[in-house]
């Protein structure tokens, strides 16, 4: 059996297809949203990975041959980042100010919290980078001496928490306009984020684009400044 | 094969983007370089929108399920992170929603501001 598994990688592929759209179902049916289907699709290839005895390495290993998608699917973000250009035009302002105020805030309240938490510095370290895109967070981590399988780790959850609870914090605060929304998605929860802004509204997910780049880069840029603190 | 067409142009800029940042030293990773390659074509009207408009939204709807796997994969980071998991998980959950909030009310804001200005 393991050995059929490792040769094939159809069967991860169709448990995970499958256990989404299962996830997607027991959403739309309880309309609780906080019950995505990237949660509970996880849960339920979790649970039938351990009853099966199947190594996730193996599963993970039948999972590169979509996951290898995910840079072309973010590619993708230029048509509707051109398509909505000329309603983007005259917000540029208000938009890279809330990237500006969020990155910044993401960077010193992460520190602040590490330091009076007591973290080690190589997990206070890995978590500075934690709210922008993995292919940018983990070089900044490893460069700067952070432990790289947690900065990994919270990468994930925070793109997946903020594509979860995003749509509820948004309507608590009163972030209605959509392109308020795409700015703290994108700003929050880099691709995972954007993958909901877009599904919300074109435009959210066009400006969630734009701000997980932005993000991605002043994060880059303003990271330094922070690590004497955990130095 | 207007399908195939656009799957090409998709993955053609994808290409270069890999490319871009291989050979530049900037910490930028490929999909942002792709994104901006694409975005730039598309307004030099070097590529039109029909041409990548189909596979390009299909690619973009398929985002959410590309996360599971990820997911599944901290099912094996308990052990090296056992040590550090509350503290870690605090920061994670508070900044995650903090900034969404501040990044979000700020937008907002200065947008509100905007349209007052231009009522005026």
């Amino acid at each position: 059996m393991t050995e059929f598994l490792s040769e094939n990688a159809l069967w991860a592929l169709t448990l995970t297809v499958a256990a989404y759209q299962l996830g997607a179902w027991v959403q739309k049916k309880t309309r609780i949203a906080a019950l995505s289907p990237i949660l509970t699709g996880a849960a339920l290839v979790i649970v039938l990975l351990i009853v099966l005895k199947v190594p996730n390495a193996q599963y993970q290993a039948g999972m590169t041959h979509l996951s290898f998608l995910l840079t072309p699917c973010t590619v993708c973000f230029g048509i509707p980042l051109y398509k909505q250009l000329d309603r983007l035009k005259g917000n540029l302002t208000a938009i890279f100010a809330g990237v500006f105020a969020g990155a910044a805030a993401s960077i010193f309240l992460i520190a602040g919290m590490c330091f009076f938490l007591r973290t080690e510095n190589a997990v206070s370290i890995a978590l500075l980078p934690k709210s922008i895109t993995t292919a940018m967070a983990l070089p900044l981590s490893e460069k700067a001496g952070g432990l790289v399988p947690l900065t990994a780790a919270a990468v994930i959850l925070s793109g997946i928490l903020g594509n979860v609870a995003g749509e509820g914090i948004a309507k608590a605060s009163k972030i209605c306009h959509p392109i308020a929304k795409g700015v703290a998605f994108g700003t929050a929860s880099h691709v995972a984020g954007t993958a909901k802004a877009a599904e919300l509204d074109e435009l959210t997910g066009a400006v969630s684009s734009l701000s997980l780049v932005v993000a991605g880069i002043l994060t880059a840029v303003l990271m330094p400044f922070l690590l004497p603190l955990f130095a | 094969m207007k399908y195939l067409t656009q799957l090409l142009i998709i993955f053609a800029f994808t290409f270069l983007g890999e490319a871009l940042s291989a050979l530049l030293p900037l910490p930028i990773p490929a999909s942002i370089y792709g994104l901006v390659l694409l975005f730039l074509a598309l307004k030099l009207k070097l590529v039109r929108t029909q041409q990548v408009e189909d596979v390009g939204s299909f690619f973009i709807s398929l985002l959410p399920i590309l996360f599971v796997a990820p997911m599944v994969d901290l099912m094996d980071c308990w052990e090296t992170l056992r040590s550090a998991l509350l503290p870690s998980l605090a920061v994670i959950v508070v900044s995650t929603v903090f900034v969404f909030y501040i990044s979000g009310r700020v937008t907002e804001l200065v947008l509100r501001k905007q349209e007052e200005k231009h009522h005026d």
